[in-house]
């Protein structure tokens, strides 16, 4: 990290690229300090990061029970395959003048998109968790005289608890994407994607471009992080026991 | 001695791809109450299938079982079972206490289900254990924790499927004289699976020995030792040594004429396609409960 900033330095100063263009760290910093003062870009911030956490509450929320069905039955499975297959591959940022047609320029339409690309992560992890989902804690449980619904509850859900969070985690990263994507081609909503959008058209600073870039890769990095504690404190045993995540 | 089980008649046979495949021919035996009867036989012969048709895992297609008195149809509620799998049939993510208390949820409150577990794992010897995870435990203590579990849940039988087989031998004497010691403490009937003859004579109150599948009782011997057996003793003395003959010439053992021992290789493969068989029907038993509740 040391040396990638030392290097940024190093070429900002240099006249290889114009310093309005590429300023260097110090510079980035010095702003990056002053915009952590700013009342309005904080807002920004608040308003990505609740976005962002909507969007995961929403994917998540949709995505592990629809994998829990699609995992445990076949045939609804089979049947949903074409339309699964034809949805995931479709870029969300694609689909921006289709949600803002629908849904306006507000905030429910970077949330939407992004619940959009979250799910994907969360549902075919949660389906490759009850793959996996071993047989012999199904009977054991059964014969002990669970039923349907108990099995689900109390095997399948735990037992793929960690390739879920692990779903989430890759699904946290993909709405941030998604979210700040939105917000710097769309506007309208606020957001960290806006302010460096309107860094660059109006004033054409680059430096709080990138100081916002900057805090965007903060938040990714502590979600990610926070995810990362989290999976290890709640599924710690998935590690120790054949590396389940 | 009234019956705790009753075995008649019974036979199943598999639907897989390519035919069938019968794995129990006709099985009729029955086991008393605060038995131990062990069931020996050779490799798949069909004694996971017998397990799993007493335990209301999958519907036999012939034959009656009944558990003191009642038709076994589904999973009865008075019934444990003990797997070999100690690693795979105990919950990586539940403290070996959790995972005694697994089966009692439905029936009993919060404090009772923490009494009786730590009661069990008293029984095993693993009073110290409850809030370790399975995963930090020997295979031997993990299967003890699955028999406590099972004793836990205060069983009217206790199913074992191999259950020593996946340990060392000295843990599979010190399991075996456990076993031993919590059944005649809890009076607990008790039907284990083996297909090691030692083990089905020193466990034993009778063995019924099965010939190679598709399976049927070949012969049903009383074990003529004391109750109160010894690794060492029991093992070298006269009774114990000719009945174990007995049963290895009833299964064969030894004997390398040809036909013999094509015809167990022949078991062996048919032993993995059943396994396949086995998982769908499981499967199919489990939709089928579903389709009826």
């Amino acid at each position: 990290m040391a040396g990638f900033l030392v290097i940024w330095e190093l070429f900002g100063r240099s006249r290889l690229v114009p310093p309005e263009y590429l300023p260097p760290p110090s510079v980035v910093a010095v702003e990056l300090v002053k915009l952590l003062g700013d009342e309005a870009f904080l807002r920004d911030v608040v308003a990505t990061v609740l976005a962002v956490l909507i969007a995961m509450g929403l994917s998540a929320g949709i995505a592990v029970p629809l994998g829990l069905v699609l995992g445990s039955v076949a045939s609804v499975r089979h049947a949903t395959r074409a339309v699964v297959e034809f949805l995931r591959p479709i870029p969300s940022v694609a689909l921006i003048p289709l949600a803002v047609l629908l849904l306006g320029i507000g905030p429910e339409t970077k949330i939407t998109l992004a619940v959009y690309a979250a799910i994907w992560p969360i549902l075919f992890n949660t389906i490759y968790a009850l793959d996996e989902l071993d047989p012999l804690l199904v009977e054991t449980a059964r014969a002990f005289g669970a039923g349907r619904v108990r099995v689900l509850a109390s095997v399948a859900l735990p037992s793929a608890l960690p390739f879920v969070l692990t779903g989430i985690r890759l699904a946290a990263t993909t709405s941030l994407v998604v979210i700040v994507s939105v917000e710097l081609l769309e506007g309208g909503s606020g957001g960290i994607g806006q302010y460096i959008a309107l860094a660059r058209s109006g004033a054409g600073r680059m430096d709080i471009v990138l100081a916002g870039t900057a805090v965007a890769g903060v938040i990714g990095y502590l979600l990610n992080d926070g995810l990362e504690r989290a999976q290890r404190r709640w599924v710690g045993w998935s590690s120790v026991t054949g590396g389940r995540s | 001695m009234t019956a705790m089980l009753e075995v008649a008649d019974l036979g199943h046979t598999y639907q897989a791809k390519d035919g069938a495949h019968t794995a129990i021919a006709d099985l009729s035996f029955t086991v008393g109450t605060g038995e131990l009867v062990c069931v020996v036989g050779p490799s798949g012969c069909g004694k996971s299938t017998l397990l799993r048709t007493i335990s209301g895992l999958i519907r036999p297609t012939r034959g009656e079982i009944s558990l003191h008195g009642n038709e076994v149809r589904g999973v009865p509620d008075d019934l444990a079972v003990v797997f070999q799998d100690y690693s795979r049939s105990l919950f990586p993510w539940l403290s070996v206490q959790k995972n005694v208390e697994f089966p009692l949820r439905r029936s009993l409150g919060r404090a009772e289900r923490r009494a009786r577990a730590a009661e069990a794992l008293e029984w095993v010897g693993l009073g110290a254990a409850g809030r370790k995870y399975p995963w930090q435990l020997s295979g031997g203590m993990q299967q003890r924790v699955a028999i406590a579990r099972a004793l836990a849940y205060r069983p009217a039988l206790l199913l074992m499927d191999e259950p020593f087989a996946s340990v060392d031998a000295q843990t599979r004497f010190e399991l075996e004289d456990l076993l031993l010691k919590v059944r005649t403490e809890q009076d607990t009937t008790v039907l284990v699976v083996t297909h090691d003859i030692d083990e089905s004579v020193y466990l034993g109150d009778r063995i019924l020995v099965l010939s190679t599948s598709p399976a049927s009782v070949v012969a049903d011997l009383k074990v003529d030792l004391p109750a109160q057996r010894d690794q060492i003793t029991t093992r070298e003395s006269e009774a114990f040594v000719a009945l174990r003959a007995e049963v290895a010439r009833l299964l064969n053992v030894g004997k390398t004429s040809e036909e013999v021992r094509a015809r167990r290789e022949a078991n062996e493969q048919q032993a993995a396609k059943w396994a396949e068989a086995e998982r769908a029907e499981a499967s199919r038993a489990d939709a089928e409960e579903r389709a009826t509740t």
